[in-house]
């Protein structure tokens, strides 16, 4: 196993189109396989993602161990600009690299895995939120790891209802990923009994100032508060909420779309009681710590989120499924053949436990339903949720048949 | 009475008070933002686009003072702006005394440059969500205004940005300081030759703009995120202001800061959607109308 440090900088330095990855092609061909590591390293998600998802997959080449092949890894910064990425997905796969990872924000998620597709190579998105990538647009080489839209709102929406959260008004960042998160919420808000109040659709990107929407909230006089927005949206949603007292007066918040690394931002002060879901919790069971504990002293100054987990857990499977086909059959497969064959075989790792990826590329694991601990409850650096509910595999994510995507009919 | 405002209205009038509330603390950062670009362009004839980045060095100074010297709110609001407003008279003294001579436009990429490249050094070093910063002790709670539910910490806010707008109004409109540079302004050799410094004058009126965006962030951190991005979110909307109030127009930029603030408000009631674009279309407008600003001079 060998990792080409050089070459991951490499690829940091030349993040633009129509530079060439020569090492690569110096390389010995046929025993290498080369795993590209795709997503946002400079903007808005950088600490979602970012280094600490090429951190994880890394731990997990280096846990895999010396199996008779080599490793390769490779980063590079997308700018969450789909023609960027599309782009680097073209000359990656152009140049070797077998399977692409991660892939955060939806539009260049599902830009990136139409590549894969047509080149017939294997993407693996952790990253992206929009449950279209095992939907409308699922593809037969791609599989969608961590979590998804459907799943953050049926954990988070549902959840919050049975536990007394029946009216809900929401505060709705005004483009496709926050309508499609409104929309699914609000589906099973009403599916659970409970009404929605109202909503408000704040302009995306450039709103720093939630305080107007927050006070229109509450006036409307809803129990819940569903922030249908991510990243720095959400932080300054929750800080604002907290300094107008909305908290203390006993409504609750719901985010939509958070991560352990939104809440270490946020700080405990101001998120506690804050609820969210995530489908992987660094502190959740004794083996989730203890993966915590080897990734860390790679992890630039985060614990890993489900992201940073679901790159770890993916870049395992995908390279058990590698040994298991033998090198040379599965680049000479393809990645259709390779995506079936991982999802004929059962996933296991300290991250997720055990689950299954089905046919539409939808990996199966359990969902989890987050509080925000008080200050006084966290007892060490980064003890920051208290476990309220589990979904289990089967019933998170959103049924084969109701995504629409077409390899399940065939 | 309030019945009959909501009829008129068409929303309740507590939420219009309410939004006219909050749209004059936002408007109190548009002003001071503006006001330090206002001065900055009077003088040096730059238009600084490195402003956002400086404000948002004003909120990291202010996190970084608790973290590593754990020195609280009010030292951050003292020393912050001294910090950064020292940063601003070493970038001017390096880069931008050099393009004095030339056109806008030299001014311009050079701040905007200089802006990325602080911000994509900030992001490097402390990550892009953001860090904590808790409003000072002192400040916090809230009132019960009866139609909304007022934090203390907002309306200081307000109270300090109309103090350091009007004492930087009476300095340069009311004192010799300010005639000298107002002077410069209009003719600087002629000023130099009755003996006054005026390149030293003239980092020093950087400076000073710099530590006034460096106040403003002070102020915002513990509202927003303390984020490396958060000077870009904002400096564009404020750049409007100041076309808005007439470029250089001291005056202008600080009544078109709290008045578009007010504007924005009613908008979030209105039609949400188009909060953020409304300052740009009465941009647009005044541009038309009145291409110096509503407040300059033609």
């Amino acid at each position: 196993m060998t990792m080409s440090r050089r070459s991951m900088l490499g690829a940091f330095a030349v993040t633009s189109i129509g530079s060439s990855l020569p090492h690569l092609a110096r390389a010995q061909a046929g025993n290498t396989i080369r795993i590209g590591v795709m997503n946002d390293q400079s903007g808005t998600y950088k600490d979602n993602t970012g280094p600490g998802s090429v951190a994880c997959a890394r731990q997990a080449i280096e846990e895999f161990g010396a199996q008779g092949f080599n490793v390769e890894l490779i980063a590079a910064d997308h700018q969450n600009k789909p023609d960027v990425g599309v782009a680097l997905a073209r000359q990656w796969y152009d140049q070797g690299v077998d399977m692409i990872l991660d892939i955060p924000t939806s539009s260049v998620g599902l830009a990136v895995q139409n590549v894969s597709r047509e080149k017939n190579k294997v993407a693996i998105n952790v990253g992206s939120a929009t449950s279209d990538l095992t939907g409308a647009q699922c593809s037969p080489s791609a599989v969608h790891w961590a979590y998804d839209t459907y799943q953050l709102a049926r954990t988070t929406g549902g959840a919050t209802v049975a536990a007394g959260g029946d009216t809900w008004f929401f505060i709705t960042a005004d483009y496709a990923f926050g309508h499609a998160l409104e929309r699914d919420t609000g589906d099973f808000v009403k599916a659970a009994g409970g009404r929605i109040l109202g909503a408000v659709r704040t302009p995306f990107p450039g709103t720093t100032d939630f305080a107007a929407f927050l006070t229109q909230a509450q006036a409307s006089r809803a129990k819940v508060i569903g922030f249908a927005n991510a990243g720095s949206d959400t932080i300054n949603c929750v800080k604002q909420a907290a300094e107008f007292g909305i908290t203390r007066r006993g409504t609750k918040l719901a985010a939509l779309l958070m991560f352990i690394t939104d809440v270490h931002s946020i700080g405990l002060e101001t998120g506690q009681g804050l609820v969210c879901s995530e489908t992987f919790y660094w502190d959740l069971n004794a083996t989730t710590r203890a993966f915590t504990r080897r990734v860390l002293p790679k992890m630039p100054n985060l614990y890993p989120n489900m992201i940073h987990a679901g790159c770890y857990s993916a870049t395992l499977h995908y390279l058990k499924t590698v040994k298991d086909m033998g090198v040379a059959a599965a680049k000479a497969a393809g990645g259709v053949e390779v995506v079936n064959r991982m999802k004929a075989m059962p996933t296991m790792d300290d991250a997720f436990g055990a689950g299954t990826i089905r046919p539409d590329g939808r990996k199966l694991h359990a969902s989890y339903l987050l509080e925000v601990k008080k200050p006084s409850e966290s007892k060490g650096p980064w003890d920051y949720y208290k476990v309220l509910g589990t979904t289990p595999a089967g019933e998170a994510f959103r049924p084969i048949n109701q995504g629409g995507c077409a390899l399940v009919r065939s | 009475m309030l019945d009959a405002i909501e009829a008129i209205l068409g929303v309740p009038a507590p939420l219009l008070f309410g939004q006219l509330l909050l749209g004059l603390i936002n408007g109190a950062f548009y002003a001071m933002l503006s006001l330090g670009l206002a001065v900055i362009f009077g003088l040096l004839n730059i238009i600084n686009f490195t402003h956002g980045a400086q404000f948002m060095m004003g909120a990291f100074a202010a996190w970084m003072l608790l973290a590593w010297a754990g020195l609280g709110y009010w030292w951050a609001l003292l020393l912050s702006p001294l910090i950064v407003g020292f940063s601003g008279i070493i970038l001017e003294k390096l880069f931008i005394s050099r393009l004095y001579k030339l056109d806008h436009l030299y001014g311009l990429l050079l701040t905007l440059g200089l802006g990325l490249i602080i911000e994509g050094v900030f992001r490097n070093e402390f990550g892009s969500s953001g860090l904590p910063y808790r409003i000072p002790a002192e400040l916090s709670g809230a009132w019960d205004l009866g139609f909304m539910f007022m934090p203390i910490y907002r309306g200081w806010v307000v109270v300090a940005a109309l103090f350091f707008c009007i004492a930087t109004w009476l300095i340069i409109e009311k004192t010799r300081l300010g005639a000298y540079l107002r002077a410069a302004t209009e003719r600087a050799e002629l000023v130099q030759a009755f003996g006054i410094n005026v390149p030293r004058m003239i980092t020093l009126t950087y400076g000073a703009g710099v530590a006034l965006a460096a106040v403003a962030g002070v102020l915002a951190a513990p509202i927003y995120s303390v984020n490396p991005q958060m000077g870009s979110n904002l400096i564009i909307v404020v750049f409007a202001v100041v076309v808005i109030g007439g470029m250089g127009s001291i005056l202008g930029s600080i009544i078109t800061g709290f008045g578009l603030g007010i504007v924005e408000g009613l908008t979030k009631v209105y039609y949400p959607e188009a909060s953020a674009t409304v300052i740009f279309v009465i941009m647009a407008i005044v541009l038309l109308a009145r291409p110096a600003g509503l407040f300059g001079r033609a």
